[in-house]
């Protein structure tokens, strides 16, 4: 079974500066967390993509009348709602998927406190009838 | 097709057809399920790059296991801690020949262990026993060829600590074995069959994948009529494959389905197997499946199906393999068989099982339908599309619930 786990920016518990704001060494902790959870995914032969999203001052929101495009820059009011970036995982059941984001949540932020992101967990649709 | 590419063809043909061959005869001397499997790989290897140039040895498969072999005891010697089975190894006498279906079978019972994940098992069966390669496997399962590999790998190690000398289960474990092993083969087969978009040709060609090691399985467990079930079933349900989505790739129901479009003569061997094992008494839940699968197959058209037959099987697999699915597939029958109130009954029976699932939904959209309440079955099928993680079914619910919407039933 596959599912998205899906991070979006404004879903970390508390009051979290973001992490430009972070001092060096706990930005290189949180990025060598998604490094080494990434390949504990792929060594374990569940991890079919990571990504992760340029910022949310470089999107553009394209709502289309009739074939002309209106393309708004960012930043947005609505930035929190804004995908950061995501992992699909193929595992035995929504229980592992669910394991899996509550790994990816308490990533460490600053002072390596766990970070409490909220990952939402989607389920995607099997090409196959069961 | 150049003649170059034709021969390097033929040879890929031929390296997947002996792997399991191979493979066996590897493990049987050497004994160490994960070595001899990276072993034949990399034979495997050699062989597709030297026989199109070189031509193909006079015995392929001496030529392949001369070769894996000589890899083993390459590894052994430089293996300090292997030096004891070396010495044993060198007064073992020649393994006598065995016949290929028992091998192959022995394989199969080991890439199904029970303790195996479902996917873990048909990703080790597809590329231990069918000879696929991990590019081909990673493709059918859109997974990354990384992912695959290490799930792979995973797997052999998990056959490898079981330890399990090679050759079919102790006896006492035996039933419990060959349910596994009949499991993942149906799971790949469904796999196949059911894949019904885009250009996935891998997909399909697990279903036939499925049912060639069937067939094998088959011709090594003779007394046991589930394996004939089994494959009774696969020939039966494939035989429908060719009528089972329309022009734009979408899935047509069965009482839709144009059946000169089916496979006349799938239908022809499954019935003449499962009448094989019907007759030797046991009757076991693939038998049974394969019996209903018969029973719509043998309908000219879909107004000659024989529901109360389908009624009275479904009645018998729900006595040999209860569940939930099955008592819901015999609502549908009964509706048919008897009308939809006596299914509608059937299925508020079930439902406390099943709270949610969207079958559930779905059966009960079908049974309103064919009572004629529109409106209260458009809403099922809603329900069932809204709950459904298949993306073919999702649609069919869809299309289902705007027929009734469009001027209604």
């Amino acid at each position: 079974m596959k599912f998205m786990l899906l991070q979006h920016y404004g879903r970390v518990e508390g009051n979290v500066p973001p992490i430009s704001e972070w001092n060096p060494e706990d930005v290189q902790a949180h990025i060598q967390f998604q490094k080494d959870l990434n390949a504990e995914l792929r060594e374990r032969g569940e991890l079919v993509e990571a990504q992760a999203l340029t910022g949310p001052d470089l999107a553009k929101i394209v709502l289309a009348t009739d074939g002309a495009p209106a393309v708004t820059d960012g930043p947005f009011a609505e930035s929190k709602e804004l995908l950061a970036g995501w992992r699909m995982v193929d595992v035995e059941s929504e229980e592992r998927a669910i394991e899996i984001a509550a790994l990816a949540s308490e990533g460490p932020g600053p002072d390596g406190a766990p970070l409490r992101q909220a990952i939402e967990v989607r389920e995607v649709m099997s090409p196959i009838e069961p | 097709m150049t003649p170059a590419r034709r021969h390097r063809r033929d040879v890929e043909d031929l390296l997947r057809e002996n792997a399991p061959r191979v493979l066996a005869a590897v493990v049987r001397r050497f004994g160490n399920f994960a070595d001899s499997e990276d072993a034949v790989q990399e034979a495997m290897i050699d062989a597709a790059r030297q026989w199109p140039v070189e031509g193909t040895p006079e015995s392929p498969v001496g030529w392949l296991i001369a070769v894996a072999s000589r890899r083993m005891t390459d590894k052994i010697r430089a293996d300090s801690a292997r030096r004891d089975r070396e010495e044993r190894l060198a007064v073992e006498p020649e393994p006598g020949p065995s016949a290929e279906a028992d091998d192959t079978l022995a394989l199969i019972f080991m890439c199904c262990r029970p303790e195996l994940s479902p996917a873990s098992a048909i990703a080790l069966t597809l590329r231990a026993v069918g000879g696929l390669t991990t590019t081909e496997i990673a493709a059918a399962f859109l997974v990354p060829e990384t992912t695959m590999g290490r799930r792979i790998a995973r797997a052999k190690q998990t056959v490898a600590e079981a330890d399990e000398p090679f050759g079919l289960p102790v006896p006492e474990e035996r039933a419990e074995r060959l349910r596994a092993a009949l499991g993942v083969l149906y799971l790949i087969f469904n796999e196949g069959y059911a894949a019904s978009e885009g250009p996935d040709l891998a997909r399909t060609e697990l279903s036939g994948e499925a049912i060639r090691l069937t067939r094998i399985a088959r011709l090594a467990l003779p007394e046991e009529p589930e394996v004939g079930g089994l494959l009774a079933l696969m020939l039966l349900t494939d035989a429908r494959r060719p009528a089972r989505t329309d022009g734009a790739g979408e899935l047509v129901p069965l009482d839709e389905q144009d059946r000169s479009l089916w496979d006349a003569a799938a239908i022809a061997e499954g019935s003449r197997i499962l009448a094989e094992e019907m007759a030797k008494g046991a009757v076991g839940p693939y038998q049974l499946q394969a019996a209903i699968g018969l029973a719509h197959d043998r309908a000219r058209r879909a107004e000659d199906t024989d529901w109360a037959e389908i009624l009275a099987l479904y009645g018998l697999l729900e006595q040999v393999a209860p569940g939930p699915m099955v008592a819901l597939n015999r609502a549908v029958a009964a509706a048919m068989a008897e009308g939809p109130e006596a299914g509608l009954e059937l299925l508020t029976e079930v439902e406390p099982r099943l709270e949610g699932h969207h079958r559930v939904h779905a059966v009960r959209a079908h049974l309103l339908e064919l009572a004629g309440d529109g409106r209260a079955a458009r809403a099922e099928y809603s329900r069932a599309a809204e709950l459904t993680a298949s993306l073919p079914e999702q649609r069919y619910l869809t299309r289902r619930a705007a027929r009734l919407s469009a001027g209604g039933a």
